[in-house]
């Protein structure tokens, strides 16, 4: 991967609808070349998938989100978090270590009470659940994904 | 997984890993489990729906209605709980003859 893919790749992060030409034209190269490249990017792994954003609120589909951090037996954590995956409430979920590994999770629901359900009912009688806290989100500042060419910057932060 | 647990939280979302699978494990937790959980329970009426729905306890279930509509907090609940629970586990495990 070059200096060209990862510019492109760059202006596909932000606007995925772009046609080979608008983005030759931006870089300064041939439509057919975008295209080459794109192919092998998509056939390589690189490009995962694209998708469209939605803004749920805006649709009027009231939810809530809300940060897991989940105590476990080490021993069971893995099968936790694998089964927790498999939770269409769950949007993002990894192992983590601080002073202990534990599981964080991302979870939406249509209020707190069915997140409350969804948690007691489904996540605290996994074997090897220890201990769970929540934080319901109640206000969003920022919400990015990593972009290319923000590895560069990240050394050079300043507030 | 105890499908059938009564598993306690102090707010929404907030599992302390204690957990019941019958009557008197639940007499023993609710000992000394967070008093914030006992309340957030009570007042939920979670107590009252696992103990008729799950353990079919209808009259146990009607003696817990009592305390939250009395608005009983604090270390009074868990007291006030723990007796109510321990004299029907008496009563069931002393049966109909004396």
């Amino acid at each position: 991967m070059d200096d060209l893919d990862r510019q492109i790749l760059r202006l596909l992060q932000e606007n995925a609808k772009q046609t080979y030409s608008e983005i030759g034209a931006k870089l300064d190269v041939a439509h057919s070349t975008v295209y080459d490249r794109i192919q092998k990017m998509e056939h390589g792994g690189f490009i995962t998938k694209y998708e469209a954003m939605v803004d749920a609120e805006r649709m009027g589909i009231p939810l809530i989100t809300a940060q897991m951090i989940i105590t476990a037996d080490p021993k069971e954590t893995e099968g936790i978090a694998e089964r927790m995956a498999k939770f269409g409430q769950v949007l993002e979920v990894a192992t983590s270590f601080s002073e202990e590994l534990v599981i964080i999770a991302k979870v939406v629901a249509k209020d707190q009470s069915e997140l409350h359900s969804f948690i007691a009912r489904s996540i605290a009688p996994l074997p090897g659940v220890l201990r769970i806290r929540t934080a319901i989100v109640t206000r969003k500042y920022k919400e990015e994904r990593f972009s290319v060419g923000q590895e560069k910057k990240l050394s050079k932060t300043k507030e | 997984m105890r499908d059938e647990a009564f598993y306690f939280f102090t707010s929404i979302g907030n599992y302390t890993g204690v957990s019941a699978v019958s009557l008197d494990e639940f007499l023993q937790k609710i000992k000394d489990v967070d008093i914030k959980s006992l309340e957030f329970h009570l007042f939920r009426e979670d107590f009252e729906k696992w103990i008729s729905q799950t353990l079919g306890d209808g009259r146990l279930a009607e003696d817990i209605r009592a305390i939250r509509i009395q608005k009983i907090v604090g270390n009074s609940l868990r007291d006030r709980l723990y007796f109510l629970v321990s004299r029907r586990l008496k009563e069931l495990k002393a049966g109909p003859v004396r």
